[in-house]
């Protein structure tokens, strides 16, 4: 009877699974528990930083922001989150929305976040921002045939485009930050046109999208900046030589800029380190913080006057579009309905 | 139960432990199938406007893609599983031993890990079509290549990492089938294909339909593969509807749909095969194996080789490249704490999954009610859910049950118990019995399939009592099942990745959250070596596993 022998294996791991909750909650009082979209290691070395800095103990969940505020909303006033950080400003307009956020109000934050990346009652704040910019292949398009996101509708660029799939939320934001500006009409418009000139079926990820438009499957691509950036510092060396085969473009800088989408925070209704969440965003905001977001991750500082990185400020200084950010998240489902309209996959 | 035979039944037992079984198994499945409950029940609350543009876009979509994707999966799973189990149980050629357990290699690969591997291999900026393009001149257009990223492609991965389930179950019910049957097959005449079609493949159905349902149901909830593929299914639906509009509620009953379809097929798969009887002979007889020679050896051989290689070697050996050049700064300390910390979730939840398998299929086998089989069945449907879906359906309770508490203790005492459950690995490893129970339920059920009543009834008439039939009789009997429910478990929970992802507590990551964290920023160089951990753990069972493999040559 070999299974017998297991019992006592089974009691033990049971018994520390139980034990580990006990011990988060037996942690000290000085802490901030995070539940945040944004992943591990675009983030962890800034807390650690903050850790030993101040000496509050940061503890981290990650996972996709709608299943995390999905978490935060069912638990309730019981759940040990203070802050929810996202990747994207809709899951944060979505989560105050939801009555999960609080208010967090500092002389220090307004100065640190323009107007219109961060939600005007003073419930969450962008922390970075990134560009969504074309990518052009070097030997194959001039960049005098570039100009704005509406003009990739146009006949010329038939068979040319690649972008992913219409499930990606910058894709989203990308369409929800032109229905704000151009309205239904334009924007349904704008979608038949700029998916009838897709060179294949809309697949992969963003650095897929570069390397394509590198080996001559498409020639322009819209991707966020940053993807660029890894990819030329990539450790792989057919990531930098495709990287290197393509020129990055501002869209609309004739017009009303090019679209940014922040990555965010906000302090929840039921936190119950409240200060320590606003002092937490505080220092994402600090201007070496803000450095660092530039150096590791190629995401643009949200505090003005801080100066990026050297690999951002070789792409030139662009205009981004200056709507407040909390309209792509009140815009989304309409933007995902008229890419459903448009047939974007 | 079943029309044409007589149904036995049990000499009246004595009414306290048949009343405990029942009632034992009825609590329990409720208890499991809550989060699915929960789902299904999104169909009762309104609809909201959202389904009105979800009909008239993107619907038929859906539902075109996954049917395709199912039939395609089905078959593929089908063909790789049976014939690599009929070459590795029924015939003798070099390499067979290590093809046995090589073949469950690719079950370790997370499939949508597999579709990055292949993208990079095959895509057209990839290394095999650049070379094509270096060595022929030809240019973008000048050639036909196969589109890896399309439906077609994520049939074929997703074949190659769920075939084994097909594998392990339809290899066991060759073993245990009958060789007087087969045997007799041979001698009246009828060939070793002949003999394929007409006896084994009829005989190890049940094994089939478990092993190509739960290829199925995984196929259903899977995410990553078809959305980096950009196919749109019923899955990708679920979340565009959910992230993309913001509409949980509508996501949920999309689910629930999806749901109800699974169970419809299962019910009819079952109902087609409710008159016949599958078991084997009492008497453990030793199969002898079709020796092949010849070009047929190298032909068994090389269908083998060419399984593992599409199914492990390839996929594995461009995760090796890519993990070579920065092996050094991965392993610390912090990774050894992803190994312990996705092993010693993968070790509990499966035996958990076990041990509730045993209960509920044999409870089911004691006492086959209509309410017993309906509850067994509902348990088991967690499978088919998308894992966020179901953690998000394990999320609701919980967190319900928690703040009802802490309200309560509130209002009496004035004290605050907070959340109890919420955010444990308890949730989290209820979540993976609720999402995983259909695998070990399964592979138990089939085997207990395969043996005969007679037993039951020998054993009970000297007077032995359902539990120690079960300890005495079955365990021994059903080893090879016992062990292939935990393994299928164990590595479905290393890789597992959405429920981990939302349920698990503060600083808690497992290998699968670590490989996804950074494949998701498209740092493929950085996410394989945490995917090729996963896999190496997971040799670990299986190779455990190979050496008690069920089958008289090897155990000798």
């Amino acid at each position: 009877m070999n299974r017998i022998r297991h019992w006592p294996m089974i009691r033990i791991l049971t018994l520390l699974a139980m034990l580990l909750p006990a011990l988060v909650a037996c942690s000290k009082s000085e802490t901030v528990n995070i539940y945040s979209a944004r992943q591990e290691s675009l983030i962890k070395p800034l807390l650690d930083r903050f850790t030993s800095e101040t000496g509050i103990e940061v503890n981290l969940v990650t996972g996709a922001g709608d299943a995390l505020l999905a978490r935060l909303s069912s638990e309730g006033r019981n759940s040990p989150a203070d802050l929810l950080l996202t990747s994207d400003a809709g899951n944060l307009y979505r989560a105050q929305e939801a009555g999960v956020l609080q208010p967090a109000i500092s002389a220090e934050l307004e100065a640190a976040v323009p107007e219109h990346l961060r939600s005007p009652e003073g419930y969450w704040y962008g922390l970075s921002l990134r560009a969504r910019v074309i990518v052009y292949a070097r030997d194959r398009v001039n960049p005098d045939q570039l100009s704005s996101y509406q003009a990739l509708a146009e006949p010329q660029w038939e068979g040319r485009i690649c972008v992913r799939s219409s499930a990606n939320i910058y894709n989203q934001s990308l369409v929800a930050g032109m229905l704000a500006s151009e309205g239904v009409e334009a924007t349904d418009q704008w979608l038949q046109g700029f998916v009838g000139n897709f060179a294949r079926p809309p697949q992969g990820g963003d650095r897929d999208q570069i390397k394509a438009v590198a080996a001559g499957q498409c020639d322009v691509a819209l991707v966020n900046s940053y993807y660029l950036g890894a990819m030329l510092q990539s450790p792989e060396p057919e990531e930098r030589a495709a990287a290197t085969r393509v020129e990055l473009f501002w869209p609309n800088q004739e017009g009303r800029g090019t679209h940014v989408n922040i990555s965010g925070a906000g302090v929840t209704q039921a936190a119950k380190h409240p200060e320590q969440a606003r002092r937490l965003i505080e220092f994402l905001l600090r201007e070496e913080s803000q450095r660092w977001y530039a150096e590791s991750n190629n995401e643009y500082p949200v505090r003005p006057g801080v100066a990026p990185s050297e690999l951002l400020l070789s792409w030139g200084s662009f205009k981004a579009d200056m709507i407040n950010v909390s309209e792509l998240g009140r815009l989304n489902a309409a933007a995902v309905m008229a890419m459903d309209r448009a047939n974007w996959k | 139960m079943e029309v044409g035979t007589p149904a036995f039944t049990y000499p009246e037992p004595s009414p306290w432990p048949a009343r405990l079984w029942r009632t034992g198994i009825l609590l329990g499945t409720l208890l499991i199938a809550i989060p699915v409950l929960v789902v299904v029940a999104s169909l009762l609350a309104g609809y909201s406007p959202a389904w009105q543009h979800l009909l008239s876009t993107v619907i038929s979509d859906y539902v075109f893609n996954s049917i395709v994707l199912m039939l395609g999966v089905g078959l593929g799973t089908f063909s790789l599983g049976v014939s690599a189990a009929w070459l590795t149980a029924m015939c003798e050629f070099p390499g067979r031993r290590f093809f046995s357990w090589a073949l469950l290699l690719p079950m370790a690969m997370p499939a949508y890990i597999m579709a990055y591997t292949y993208t990079g291999m095959l895509d057209y900026a990839g290394p095999v079509q650049t070379l094509l393009r270096d060595t022929f001149g030809w240019g973008f257009g000048d050639y036909w290549f196969p589109e890896i990223r399309s439906l077609g492609g994520a049939i074929c991965m997703l074949s190659l990492v769920l075939y084994p389930y097909v594998y392990l179950l339809v290899r066991v019910a060759f073993l245990e089938q009958s060789t007087a049957v087969l045997e007799a097959s041979r001698n009246l005449g009828k060939t070793p294909w002949q003999t394929l079609f007409l006896v084994g493949l009829p005989l190890a159905r049940p094994a089939i339909a478990a092993g190509v349902s739960l290829a199925l149901m995984e196929t259903l909830a899977d995410y990553g593969t078809v959305a980096y593929f950009g196919v749109s299914t019923f899955t990708t639906g679920i979340f565009r509807t959910w992230y993309g509009l913001g509409e949980l509620q509508t996501a949920a009953q999309l689910a629930a749909f999806l749901l109800l379809f699974v169970f419809t097929l299962l019910i009819l798969e079952r109902r087609s095969r409710q008159r016949l009887r599958f078991h084997k002979t009492a008497v453990r007889d030793f199969p002898t194996r079709i020796s092949l020679r010849g070009w047929r050896a190298a032909l068994g051989f090389s269908v083998a080789l060419m399984i593992l290689l599409a199914g492990f070697l390839f996929p594995a050996a461009q995760l090796a490249v890519w993990g070579a050049a920065n092996y050094l700064q991965i392993f610390d300390v912090r990774f050894l704490q992803l190994v312990s910390n996705s092993f010693m979730l993968a070790a509990l939840a499966s035996f958990c999954c076990l041990l509730l398998a045993l209960l509920f299929g044999y409870g089911k086998r004691l006492y086959p009610g209509p309410a017993e089989t309906a509850a067994v069945r509902v348990a088991g449907m967690g499978y088919a859910v998308p894992g966020t879906v179901i953690a998000v359906g394990v999320l609701i309770p919980f967190a319900w049950f928690d703040n009802t508490v802490d309200s309560l203790l509130r209002e009496t005492l004035g004290i605050s118990s907070g959340l109890l459950l919420s955010g444990t690995l308890i949730a989290l490893v209820f979540a993976y019995v609720v999402r995983f129970l259909a695998v070990s339920l399964q592979t138990v059920e089939s085997g207990l399939a395969r043996i005969r009543p007679g037993i039951d009834e020998s054993a009970r008439s000297l007077g032995h009592s359902p539990l120690s039939i079960l300890r005495r009789i079955h365990l021994p009997m059903l080893r090879g099942s016992v062990l292939t429910a935990l393994l299928l478990v164990f590595v479905d929970v290393l890789k597992e990745l959405p429920t981990t992802l939302i349920l698990r507590p503060f600083n808690f990551n497992t290998l699968a959250v670590r490989a996804h964290e950074l494949a998701s920023d498209e740092r493929l160089a950085d996410a394989a070596l945490p995917a090729l951990a996963i896999v190496l753990i997971g040799l670990l069972p299986v190779i455990l596993m190979s050496r008690s493999m069920p089958g008289p040559q090897e155990s000798a």
